[in-house]
């Protein structure tokens, strides 16, 4: 059991390093697909399994779908990964990996070294619900007018080229 | 059910589902040929079935050609993508009361997520192919299938209500006094809708439109690897039919007749009626389709959600 769930999460370490290092965008999504995949079964594994589901379905299935449709939409050719690969060159991520390594330290630190060093009381997921849809439950209703203004907007300004070019009006 | 007769089971499964599709495609073009009054493939065996062997053997013969503008890797991938989704998708379908290879309490959303995987197949056969057309097509099976695999959740939401449960075994004990086709009959017809739209069989094949995208995704492809792509539709079309049958027409339930070979009468007829809307349909036009999806199969689904929660409260609150 222990060991199918390190089987599990390194694949997903391995496939995200992966997908981070490809320099042809779909090649680093089908990683990104895999790792994802790799986490459900994360998720199984742990007494999940409606987790699991989910990710399979929203994020395996729908999101990066969505991705894979923008990356066909660019035609990115050659060129682009010639540029991404001089992106991944060393000193472009040198220093924010270190900075991030630094920040993996502490965190070790404070989980195995010395246990019980955040600041006041810590709050559990039950706790972020209550109080989001309780005493905040306006802030997140106006959040969400702001989602909903955002996507007329998209819709709108979809139109307006629609009509410019003539015809296809549905 | 002991680890080596589950093993075998599963072959079982796997072998049957395989051999049923390739079958399958010589039964699709005898049925449409009665329907649209000619013969069909006839010649070789008896009434024709020995075709399928024919054009196995043909697409086995046939040079494996990678073009060579293509993305190597993924173009050769692509097809086993569906292929493994659908095959996968397999394991969850309660064949009969004590037949079945996993009774997962998520089988309904594992189902659905094989079927959402299964879109990566013609995403990124189009993608790797390098190709206007198979872009084109690979584009539009994007948009159709993710806008279909929503309704397709929504309407087998009101089946889990009245359920209780995912388990796909559950769902069919809750049909003993009342197939779901009767309660759920605007759910059965989204998700029959979307069912064809997922699979991409005509007359919602637009992704592979041959008049105007000469074939879509698999423009490119040729040999086993385009036939692999023709098995995971047909694999497609069983898989939708078996959970047709498991949803709204009670699965194995009958009388008389042990539950496997109800279960088995009822895909049947389901496939069959596939074929016919193939044969009376004519395809419609992209944008149609996707009006069709979102301006009315949407606001149905959610109606029928809608209604079917408000009278389970009402029933369980009298």
């Amino acid at each position: 059991m222990l060991a199918l769930f390190y089987f599990a999460a390194a694949i997903a370490l391995i496939a995200t390093a992966m997908a981070l290092t490809r320099a042809n965008a779909a090649h680093g999504l089908i990683y990104l697909i895999v790792s994802l995949l790799a986490v459900a079964v994360v998720f199984f594994l742990l007494g999940a399994p409606f987790a699991a589901a989910l990710e399979i379905v929203i994020y395996a299935g729908a999101i990066m779908v969505l991705f894979v449709f923008v990356i066909m939409m660019l035609n990115l050719g050659r060129s682009a990964d010639e540029e991404e690969r001089e992106l991944l060159a060393p000193r472009y991520w040198l220093v924010p990996g270190v900075l991030a390594a630094c920040l993996l330290v502490e965190l070790a630190v404070i989980s195995f070294a010395a246990p019980g060093h955040s600041a006041g009381i810590v709050v559990s997921p039950k706790a972020v619900g209550l109080s989001l849809y309780g005493p905040y439950v306006l802030a997140v209703e106006i959040a969400s007018l702001l989602l909903l203004a955002g996507l007329v907007g998209a819709y709108h300004v979809g139109r307006r080229f629609i009509d410019r070019s003539g015809g296809n009006k549905s | 059910m002991s680890p080596l007769a589950t093993a075998l089971f599963g072959l079982a499964v796997l072998a049957g589902a395989v051999g049923l599709a390739a079958i399958l495609t010589w039964f699709e073009r005898r049925l449409l040929g009665v329907w649209q009054d000619r013969y069909g493939p006839n010649r070789l065996g008896p009434l024709g079935i020995l075709q399928v062997v024919a054009d196995m053997l043909k697409l086995l013969t046939k040079h494996d050609w990678v073009p060579p503008f293509a993305d190597r890797v993924v173009f050769v991938f692509a097809p086993t993508a569906i292929v493994v989704a659908m095959l996968l998708g397999f394991a969850v379908v309660p064949f009969g009361e004590h037949l079945y290879l996993l009774d997962l309490n998520i089988g309904l959303l594992f189902f659905l997520g094989m079927t959402s995987l299964a879109v990566y197949s013609v995403l990124l056969g189009g993608l790797a192919s390098n190709n206007k057309y198979a872009l084109l097509g690979g584009l539009r099976s994007a948009a159709q299938m993710v806008s279909y695999e929503v309704f397709m959740g929504l309407s087998l939401m009101g089946v889990v209500m009245l359920t209780g449960s995912f388990s796909l075994r559950d769902i069919v004990l809750a049909q003993q006094d009342l197939w779901f086709c009767i309660p759920q009959v605007l759910g059965l017809y989204v998700f029959l809708v979307a069912g064809i739209a997922e699979s991409h069989r005509l007359p919602f094949d637009l992704p592979e439109a041959e008049h105007e995208l000469t074939a879509g995704f698999h423009t490119e492809y040729g040999g086993m690897k385009f036939a692999m792509f023709m098995l995971g539709e047909y694999l497609g079309l069983i898989l939708i039919c078996c959970m047709i049958t498991t949803v709204f027409f009670g699965g194995w339930l009958g009388p008389w007749l042990p539950g496997p070979v109800w279960f088995a009468l009822k895909t049947s007829l389901l496939i069959c009626f596939f074929v016919l809307l193939r044969a009376a349909i004519p395809r419609p036009r992209y944008d149609q389709l996707m009006s069709l999806g979102w301006k009315y199969m949407l606001p149905l689904s959610l109606f029928n959600l809608v209604l079917t929660g408000a009278i389970a409260l009402w029933l369980r609150g009298a």
